[in-house]
């Protein structure tokens, strides 16, 4: 058990602050001495092309991956000092569906939420509740590799906020969800951080959505934060009567007419990534 | 907005010292693991044939052999414990498995970025190769019952041999996170979960005694984990044998071994990740 468990958090203005953060793969840098700083309560996403460098930068805050060299404060605690500290205040939903199919969804809620402590006379409420929001009360008891993708899907949104976590992070969160559950989603992410105050950082690939909901973005290239305003601003900079997507093309270097070729590397990407 | 603002329910619930917060994790862990087994007991009745094979078969073709024990005790009594340390060994030896294909999934990095200790998701994981162990040795001593194999069915020598097949359990299995935690992959891990029983199968007093070794066969055993759990089996189902250990020898080597075990694996278990 680490010692850091018990370490207040400083007061502090930004959700997520990283100072020269860096991670290399052997000669590869994946993340290049990035210095980003999200504000609590926003709603940032983050764009780039396939490799940029952005589940890199997550794994990193999250504090699965240790930096290379620089460091990071999620949530006012450091995660290189504080890891733990991190840990407690953070949720995080995966790119891919990764709920354990050989439990019920119930099942699956009830370890995460002894993982999390949360004390036996709160937990069955807390785990009803999030029931309830996802719509997933009538299959609570059936296991999970019966569910459909949206299912697991809101089923992992729900089980990441069953902590209140102060920053979530959100790996594609709405890719395979259909247009009513994508909406129920968003409007509960919207919803939490009206009350709570809660920070949310995704990853997208869906530009249409980035702009729509995202308050904030930055597009990155390799390893490196290119851009970083709100929608409106960023799509000013490039011309009048630019979408965000055009943005990305702009800072990313990639033409739009890559964009099909663009969604085949992201497929065979997506199943790379399983093995790793 | 600052986040000291907002009260933090999180601070709340680490107020539990930090071993109840440990053992409640580990619990978590084996609760879901029990759940599973659950759901499919024919994995239990499967693991019964094994162990049947080696008692009926194996057991009572040796047991015409003579010299092959010693101290008086037929063979079917010696092979007993022997059988129920190599099904233990067998069950938790492929637990590594397990985190390979949670990796696979996703799976453990959600469980990595839980607040849980590393150790408790180890420990978690070894307790429910514990569980299945235990159903190993009911089926042993119904095997024995059936086939009228003496042993001592005393409720202190259950208990004992409870006990040493937990303990058992939770050190292969953790031996094996550890390999799979160094290996990575499933096909390299399943080549060396092959490459490695057999070795501390047959390097043990499992089926034949150390007496009958060759010296640096002997020598070999003397180090191999498995001989300390056949050891202290035997003397808990049969009696002493000559030239065993005292329990208690037994047991500090084993929960030595154990202890090092978890915490090996679990400094380990973070880095298949990334
Ligand atoms: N474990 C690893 N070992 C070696 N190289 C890695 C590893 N993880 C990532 N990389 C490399 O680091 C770079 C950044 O990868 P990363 O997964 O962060 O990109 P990404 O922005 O998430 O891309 P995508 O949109 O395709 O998910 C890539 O060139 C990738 O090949
Ligand atoms: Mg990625």
């Amino acid at each position: 058990m680490s010692s850091d468990t018990d370490a207040r958090p400083a007061p502090v203005k930004a959700a997520i602050e990283t100072t020269h953060l860096s991670r290399q793969f052997g000669k590869l840098t994946a993340v290049d001495s990035l210095d980003l700083s999200v504000p609590p309560g926003t709603l940032f996403g983050l764009l780039g092309p396939n490799g940029a460098g952005k589940s890199t930068l997550i794994k990193m805050l999250i504090t699965l991956l240790p930096p290379t060299s620089g460091t990071a404060t999620v949530a006012g605690c450091d995660i290189r000092r504080q890891a733990v500290a991190v840990r407690r205040r953070i949720g995080y939903v995966p790119q891919l569906l990764s709920a354990d199919g050989a439990l019920t969804g119930r099942e699956n809620l009830e370890l995460f939420a002894k993982l999390y402590g949360i004390p036996r006379r709160e937990r069955a409420q807390r785990i009803d509740q999030v029931l309830t929001v996802m719509k997933l009360e009538e299959v609570a008891h059936t296991l999970v590799q019966r569910y459909s993708g949206g299912m697991i899907r809101r089923l992992e949104i729900g089980q990441s906020l069953l902590h209140e976590p102060r920053v979530l992070f959100l790996d594609e969160p709405t890719v395979g969800l259909d247009p009513l559950a994508r909406q129920a989603v968003w409007e509960r992410l919207h919803a939490l951080r009206d009350t709570h105050g809660i920070t949310l950082f995704m990853t997208t690939h869906d530009m249409e959505e980035a702009d729509k909901l995202c308050e904030a973005v930055a597009i990155m290239n390799r390893g490196r934060v290119v851009a970083m305003g709100a929608p409106d601003e960023l799509k000013a900079r490039v011309r009048s009567g630019a979408s965000l997507g055009d943005v990305f093309a702009h800072f990313s270097g990639e033409s739009l007419e890559q964009e099909g070729d663009y969604r085949g590397i992201r497929g065979t990407r997506r199943t790379a990534s399983r093995l790793g | 907005m600052a986040y000291e603002e907002r009260a933090e329910p999180q601070a709340a619930w680490a107020e539990a010292s930090p071993i109840v917060a440990f053992w409640r994790q580990t619990m978590a862990v084996a609760a879901a693991e029990l759940h599973k087994l659950r759901r499919d007991p024919w994995e239990l009745l499967t693991r019964a044939v094994q162990p049947a094979l080696w008692l009926l078969i194996f057991g009572e073709v040796f047991a015409r052999v003579h010299g092959i024990t010693a101290g008086g005790i037929s063979y079917l009594s010696f092979l007993a414990p022997g059988v129920l340390a190599q099904s233990t060994l067998f069950i938790a030896i492929f637990y590594g498995i397990i985190v390979i294909w949670e990796r696979d999934l996703g799976i453990l990095q959600k469980l990595l970025v839980t607040p849980a200790a590393r150790s408790a998701l180890v420990l978690g994981k070894g307790l429910s190769a514990s569980v299945r162990g235990l159903a190993q040795a009911l089926i042993v001593y119904v095997l024995a019952a059936v086939i009228r194999v003496p042993l001592h069915f005393g409720i202190a020598s259950i208990i004992g041999v409870f006990v040493f097949v937990s303990l058992g359990a939770v050190l292969f299995s953790t031996f094996s996170l550890t390999i799979a935690c160094l290996l990575k992959t499933r096909e390299r891990f399943m080549g060396i979960g092959q490459v490695l029983t057999m070795p501390l199968f047959f390097a043990s007093n499992a089926i034949y005694p150390l007496a009958l070794m060759p010296k640096w066969l002997r020598a070999v055993a003397a180090v191999n984990p498995l001989t300390y759990l056949v050891d202290a089996l035997r003397t808990l189902m049969v009696g002493k044998v000559p030239g065993a250990f005292s329990l208690g020898v037994d047991f500090g080597v084993l929960t030595l071994l154990t202890i090092a075990m978890v915490m090996l694996a679990s400094r380990l278990y973070p880095k298949v990740v990334s």
